[in-house]
């Protein structure tokens, strides 16, 4: 309903341009950090984090490149990186705000039955009692080790009617929640995640992706014959790419087998987050979805929608989404509005070659790239840091103070809509719900007007009672009373006793 | 002119036939019939409601809840606004008129327009107050805009169709089959236009490039 007097706009314009010459659209240059308006144009924004440096191998006094390294974990203010090229994984610490010291390089463990080296580690969790959980991609198996490298458990190929006997099993990506549960993604395994008790027994499936299909790939199917069949995309649920776990124990998961028809359709669901149930409860309150990029053209050889290849979610419920297709962050905020977009491809400090895990470490932001063989080390510029401290506080039901901040958010930027949106649900708690309106009205933020409003309403009409009976009964009591008299005039003029 | 419009009677009848126009809504058989066999109507109240149904369409656009209605200000061309409203009338009217008077259709060019602009009251009529109404209702309460919005809609459809087969005199079934074949007429007279302005566009590009070319060599 909304949307329809744009496409209407659009369809006068479209109509127009095929009378008029092509209007040019000046494409200016952008500025590294983005965000889209309610319209979804792009708007320059202040960035929201810097570089604060890129390590590579000398950097972190390590004696080998990495080789096209695929996953990364962060615990406290230690940092793992799975050296999946040279079969090892490298444990760094944090000592200074942009200062990482070379822990340990794991490249083999003891106890175990049989081979104890690592074969293309491709991720790595660290329990809350600080075991560490390998994905030995290479080995077909999941490895549960202490923390001085001694055997504990290992989770093999889960033991399923449904699966391929012949398909070897590949865990590439894992995460473990308090308990000591491990849910893995495993390559050529698209029936969700595969979940395993902390007993190592395989317990079964979760959070697959409902299946979609369009009528007309359907009736071809229904048509064709059975090698076309065996040619054509089959109607299965999507492969996740990557997954998160947060600190509530919900996992964020992502995928970059979208089409571009079905986000436009909505239908996509690139980002899901998982509860216990496996099902995806993934706030989108947002005027667009959560899909990164809403425009695909071609630009600088990259075309297609944004990929994104791993997601983390920071302690105050920002997520942070990686996309490997451009080499962008894409962040947004627990009700799926975007925080902050910001990177490329390139080799530039802050660009990407292959990004391949993200990693959060309070609100720093880690990228591996794993074709530079280097990790990436954001710091959140002022501006995201008020943006970061006006959430927080809100969440905290600080409302003043987060108003207050997004007051300073808005200062440095008056594009950036989520400030208004921010100061209006901040003075909407105050009760201060004429001024709310104003905010909300600014941003179209309909919904959150709508609860202002009715206050206001409700507010006006208490206020004003006495007034509105008033002029009800002057509504039905004038007209009624003017008849009454018209009435008794006319039978006063028209009583015998006059009559002469 | 001028001495007709000093004289008391020119506003009479012109108030009566505008004030006809909700007669004809209320009763669109009746009233659309009297419109022109009784010469009810006047070519100036039609003009009247066409041009309060534009200005009610470009008002809704500022004065309408951005809850409804968000108007992305930069791409608006208000001329092509009006023109949402005023070419498909044009191309109704027009294309209506050509295909009935073919097929014994009573009426003439001017009173299928004076009918058409008739049968749009029930727009400004419900959308100036709904207008209004859009600034005091929540998201919640948003499906009383929608409806309301829609029967003015369906109602001026309605009209439309009483009032062209009142006018040409025709059955019902028939009116029905002319409404949709002056649909498939408008269609017919876009594609022709658009043609049209196309091959005009590439005939004054020809020439633009050949003088290009000339000015390029001498």
């Amino acid at each position: 309903m909304k949307k329809t007097i744009k496409g209407m706009l659009a369809l006068t314009i479209g109509l127009s341009a095929v009378l008029a010459p092509a209007m040019e659209v000046c494409a200016a240059d952008r500025s590294y950090t983005y965000n889209y308006d309610w319209w979804g144009d792009v708007q320059d924004s202040p960035d929201a984090y810097s570089v604060c440096k890129v390590f590579t191998a000398a950097d972190l006094g390590l004696d080998l490149n990495l080789k096209s390294p695929e996953g990364m974990f962060v615990k406290d203010d230690m940092v793992y990186i799975c050296d999946t090229g040279n079969n090892r994984i490298i444990q760094l610490e944090r000592t200074g705000t942009e200062q990482f010291e070379l822990v340990r390089v794991i490249d083999g463990f003891r106890g175990g039955e049989g081979n104890n080296t690592f074969s293309s580690p491709s991720d790595l969790a660290v329990s809350e009692e600080g075991d560490l959980f390998i994905a030995d991609k290479g080995n077909a198996r999941i490895l549960k080790l202490d923390q001085d490298l001694t055997y504990l458990m290992q989770f093999d190929r889960p033991v399923d009617s449904s699966l391929d006997e012949k398909s070897a099993f590949q865990p590439s990506k894992i995460a473990v929640d308090t308990a000591g549960r491990v849910y893995c993604i495993a390559t050529g395994i698209n029936k969700g995640l595969v979940k395993y008790e902390n007993d190592g027994v395989f317990s079964g499936f979760v959070g697959a992706t409902p299946v979609t299909y369009d009528f007309t790939d359907y009736l071809w199917k229904k048509f064709a014959t059975q090698e076309q069949r065996a040619q054509m995309e089959a109607f299965v649920p999507t492969e996740y790419d990557n997954l998160y776990m947060d600190r509530e124990g919900f996992i964020y998961t992502v995928t970059d087998n979208v089409t571009e028809d079905d986000l436009r359709a909505k239908t996509a669901e690139p980002v899901r987050k998982l509860n216990l149930m496996g099902s995806n409860i993934l706030v989108q309150n947002g005027e667009w979805p959560v899909y990164g990029d809403l425009y695909w053209g071609e630009g600088g050889g990259y075309s297609g929608t944004s990929l994104f290849t791993d997601v983390t979610v920071l302690d105050n419920d920002i997520y942070v989404c990686l996309d490997k297709n451009r080499g962008r962050l894409f962040g947004y905020d627990d009700q799926g509005k975007m925080v902050f977009a910001f990177g490329g491809n390139g080799n530039v400090n802050g660009f990407f070659r292959q990004p391949a895990a993200i990693e959060h470490m309070g609100h720093d932001l880690l990228v591996l790239d794993s074709l530079d063989s280097s990790i990436t080390l954001f710091v959140p510029t002022q501006f995201g840091s008020l943006i970061y401290e006006a959430v927080e506080q809100f969440d905290d039901g600080d409302y003043v103070a987060s108003g207050q901040s997004w007051e300073k958010v808005m200062e440095l930027d008056g594009n950036y809509d989520l400030a208004y949106i921010g100061i209006g649900r901040s003075l909407l708690r105050q009760e201060r719900y004429r001024e709310a309106m104003d905010y909300f009205e600014l941003k179209y933020d309909a919904d959150n007007y709508s609860k202002a409003y009715k206050q206001y309403r409700k507010e006006w009409v208490e206020d004003h009672i006495v007034a509105i009976i008033l002029v009800l009964l002057a509504v039905f009591l004038i007209p009624l009373s003017i008849g009454r008299i018209r009435e008794i005039r006319r039978e006063i003029d028209s009583a015998d006793i006059f009559r002469t | 002119m001028i001495a007709a419009l000093k004289k008391k009677e020119t506003y009479q009848h012109y108030f009566g036939s505008l004030k006809f126009a909700l007669y004809c809504i209320t009763h669109p058989l009746d009233g659309f019939w009297d419109l022109t066999h009784e010469r009810r109507g006047s070519y100036a109240a039609a003009n009247t409601i066409l041009i309060l149904t534009l200005m009610v369409r470009v008002m809704k656009l500022r004065y309408t809840s951005f809850i409804f209605l968000n108007v992305y200000w930069e791409e608006l061309n208000i001329f092509l606004y009006l023109a949402s409203v005023l070419f498909p009338l044009m191309l109704f009217v027009v294309g209506n008129w050509a295909l009935t008077t073919l097929f014994d259709g009573k009426g003439r060019l001017g009173q299928v327009y004076m009918a058409t602009c008739y049968a749009l009251t029930p727009y400004p009529l419900i959308q100036l107050p709904l207008m209004v109404f859009s600034n005091f209702v929540t998201v919640d309460e948003a499906e009383f805009y929608s409806a309301l919005s829609a029967v003015s809609l369906v109602w001026a459809a309605l009209l439309i169709v009483a009032a062209m087969a009142q006018i040409h005199e025709f059955k019902m079934s028939k009116n029905l089959l002319f409404m949709f074949v002056s649909l498939i007429a408008m269609l017919v007279m876009v594609f022709l236009l658009m043609l049209f302005f196309s091959m005009i566009t590439q005939g004054v590009a020809y020439f633009i490039s050949l003088a290009r070319e000339i000015m390029f060599r001498l």
